[in-house]
């Protein structure tokens, strides 16, 4: 793996999939895999509960302020820091207020419920502060703000919420005539329109739910959000092993056993049926979506943690480069 | 590691559910499987004689159309299930519609039909099913309350929305009333009233700013319909305190479906902790989607592994199975420590989506404890 070859694709690259898919796994590989290649990268989590800390061995929980993951030089010589944050709706909404000099208000406006209310009331507009808090952001990067980073990786909200936290901004510019909201909904649809600016990584599994779910999402996104997905990520695929049909009893160094043989067979067999799953469902999603791929491997364990991010970058590094090369 | 920790009466318990308890609630995290479980626990029921009910929300498609559920259908339907029924056994299955649920709870509660009507036609009303976080878990509740109270049932099974959190439909009532006595909107809409000095400049500020920002209709629209609201409030609470009752009745039971991974543990416990606050307990935890276990990798095998690349594979893939296997059942038992005596119940990983009455067969097969399959060939 040369990290180095490696640039982000765009500013701000959001993930999204459907729950259980991996979605914060694949953005903290696919953001060790920018700072390994010298970029300083902002995490940002929507849903305030989030298991990133725990990828990079980090015990505490994220907040609104941002958090060194890595250190400079923790992922490599060169590598730059990589931070994290959460940036929940009601946590924008507090900053939209303070910022325009409601302070004393805006907390107790979380803490009553009102938030609730307005966000019923003008359906999107969590999405437009979330998403105009990111925009914010990107465009300090543009300006080369000091202590901005070089570029933002958004560990979306779940498939389905994805769609409609990624179209908000249009439905918003449709049903608000003019006024500030108007105006945030009308920058954020700027951003998620270019794709130097912004793109959409979806993540999917080699299952048949999975696989469906990522072709609907990446039609309804393409059709409302006008946004560009970069490769489609095709999280946790068994290493394929050629594995022979039967297990000899006679082995130079002994003999199996009838139920040793059977786990052996029993345990082969399992895994063809489950590669053969796979190959049709990457054949599935090739079929319906124009999308390059990008295949992780299931790394068989149960908890994921810097080592298996770390793997997980290099997986990415070297299929990136294979793709855009 | 042994298997000695699983209480052998983690099946019968389970079957013991689905043949006695009126309210069956399949609660845990997105992505394990619930609708499934809950599938085959209410088909369960009608195997063991009774009418049975499932409640879905947001089925994968094939296991809809597995039901027979081609679109949200909020009156229960029959399910064609052949001879898996027993004596008297049937299955019934609904897909919530969360707006017509509510439809029908707010012309419940109103005193007239011009009140119900001008709910109904408000423009934030007409958000709240789909904007409002909660409100598809209360209304869940409330088709269940529904179900239950007209006794055409012997079991209902709900399964709960996917939500970011397994206890947000725990909540999901008080956070609705609280949404309906928003005290700002209150205020707000009786401004003759001696509330008038309690707004406060702060508030009277926000409410400008709030017209300006997200336009004026939009809070004459809020106002419109806290006005409209006016008097139901008390309804809604009675209702809330009932299904209240109904969950921590002795009569329902609550069954969380989790998997072997850190995370869904950690949420396992969590929710069983909080159940405990509203006096009520999990009764059945099941683990699904856990890895065949084909034990360690045979000595012989290992030994002539470096010689064969076949052999190796062999060696690789029982080594792969081994330690995820070994890890998820130590996940397993962390479960078990926290919740002693809560009877467990393994379902491992099957190799396709569950997407017809067979599939259930199968995983009823592994939850009730018949082995693999149990439904009649072909």
């Amino acid at each position: 793996m040369d990290p180095k070859a490696f640039r982000p694709p765009a500013r701000v690259t959001i993930v999204a999939g459907k729950g259980g898919v991996g979605k914060t796994t694949v953005s903290a590989a696919l953001a060790y895999l920018a700072a390994a290649s010298g970029f300083r990268v902002l995490i940002v989590e929507v849903e305030g509960k989030s298991g990133l800390p725990t990828l990079f061995d980090r015990p505490d929980a994220l907040s609104y302020e941002e958090a060194v993951m890595l250190e400079p030089g923790r992922a490599g010589p060169g590598s730059a820091e990589l931070r994290a944050r959460t940036l929940t709706p009601d946590d924008a909404l507090v900053e939209y207020l303070e910022d325009r000099g409601m302070r004393r208000i805006s907390r107790r406006l979380s803490s009553t419920g009102t938030l609730d209310v307005i966000a019923t009331a003008v359906p999107g507009i969590k999405d437009i502060l979330v998403l105009g808090k990111v925009k914010q952001i990107e465009n300090q990067i543009a300006a080369g703000a000091a202590g901005a980073p070089d570029c933002i990786v958004v560990d979306a909200p779940a498939a389905g919420h994805a769609v409609s936290f990624l179209s908000s901004a249009y439905g918003l510019m449709e049903a608000a005539a003019v006024g500030p909201i108007r105006a945030q909904a009308a920058d954020v649809v700027a951003m998620l329109s270019d794709p130097d600016r912004c793109q959409v990584m979806l993540v999917t599994l080699p299952e048949e739910t999975p696989v469906n779910e990522a072709v609907d999402t990446a039609f309804h996104l393409e059709d409302r959000a006008g946004v560009k997905l970069s490769p489609i990520v095709v999280n946790g695929l068994w290493p394929r092993l050629d594995l022979p049909a039967a297990a000899p009893a006679d082995l130079p160094q002994g003999r199996l056993s009838d139920a040793e043989r059977a786990a052996v067979e029993g345990a082969a067999d399992f895994r063809r049926r489950r590669q053969a799953v796979q190959e049709e469902q990457l054949a599935r999603l090739a079929e319906a979506l124009p999308l390059s791929q990008l295949r992780l491997p299931y790394l068989f364990t149960t908890e994921l943690g810097l080592e298996e991010v770390r793997a997980l970058a290099g997986e990415l590094a070297q299929q990136l480069a294979g793709v855009s090369g | 590691m042994s298997g000695a920790a699983e209480p052998p009466s983690g099946s019968q318990a389970l079957a013991g559910l689905a043949g006695s308890r009126r309210v069956v609630i399949c609660a845990g995290p997105g992505g394990v499987g619930k609708t499934t479980c809950a599938a085959a626990i209410a088909l369960e029921g009608a195997r063991l004689g009774r009418r049975a009910c499932v409640v879905t929300i947001d089925p994968a498609k094939r296991l809809a159309d597995a039901l027979g559920l081609e679109s949200l259908t909020n009156d229960a339907h029959r399910v064609a299930i052949g001879t898996r029924g027993g004596p008297g056994g049937s299955l019934d299955a609904l897909m919530l519609d969360t707006k017509t649920t509510f439809d029908e709870v707010v012309r419940r509660n109103a005193a007239s039909e011009e009140q119900a009507q001008a709910i109904l036609d408000n423009k934030l009303y007409r958000n709240i099913s789909g904007a409002l976080g909660g409100t598809q878990e209360y209304m869940a509740m409330e088709k269940l309350y529904e179900l239950h109270s007209r006794r055409d049932y012997d079991l209902v099974v709900v399964d709960t929305p996917p939500t970011r959190h397994a206890l947000d439909f725990l909540d999901a009532p008080n956070r609705l009333l609280r949404f309906l006595n928003n005290r700002i909107f209150r205020l707000l809409m009786a401004p003759t009233r001696a509330g008038l000095r309690a707004i406060g400049m702060a508030t009277q500020m926000f409410l400008r700013t709030l017209s300006k920002v997200v336009g004026g209709a939009v809070v004459t629209d809020t106002v419109a319909f806290f006005t409209a609201f006016e008097g139901m409030e008390q309804g809604f609470r009675d209702r809330a305190a009932k299904v209240e009752a109904l969950l921590a009745d002795a009569d329902t039971a609550f069954v969380v479906v989790s998997s072997p991974r850190r995370d869904a543990v950690v949420e396992a416990i969590f929710f069983a902790d909080r159940l405990r606050e509203s006096s009520s307990r999990v009764e059945a935890l099941v683990v699904n989607r856990m890895f065949p276990s084909f034990g360690p990798v045979p000595p012989a095998l290992a030994a002539a592994a470096p010689g064969s690349p076949e052999l190796a594979a062999l060696a690789t893939n029982l080594e792969d199975f081994d330690r995820v296997a070994t890890r998820e059942e130590a996940h397993v038992e962390q479960l078990a420590d926290r919740l002693p005596g809560t009877p467990i119940v393994r379902v491992p990983f099957l190799s396709s989506d569950v997407h017809d009455l067979d599939g259930l067969d199968e995983v009823g097969g592994w939850l009730f404890g018949r082995g693999a399959r149990s439904g009649p060939p072909g």
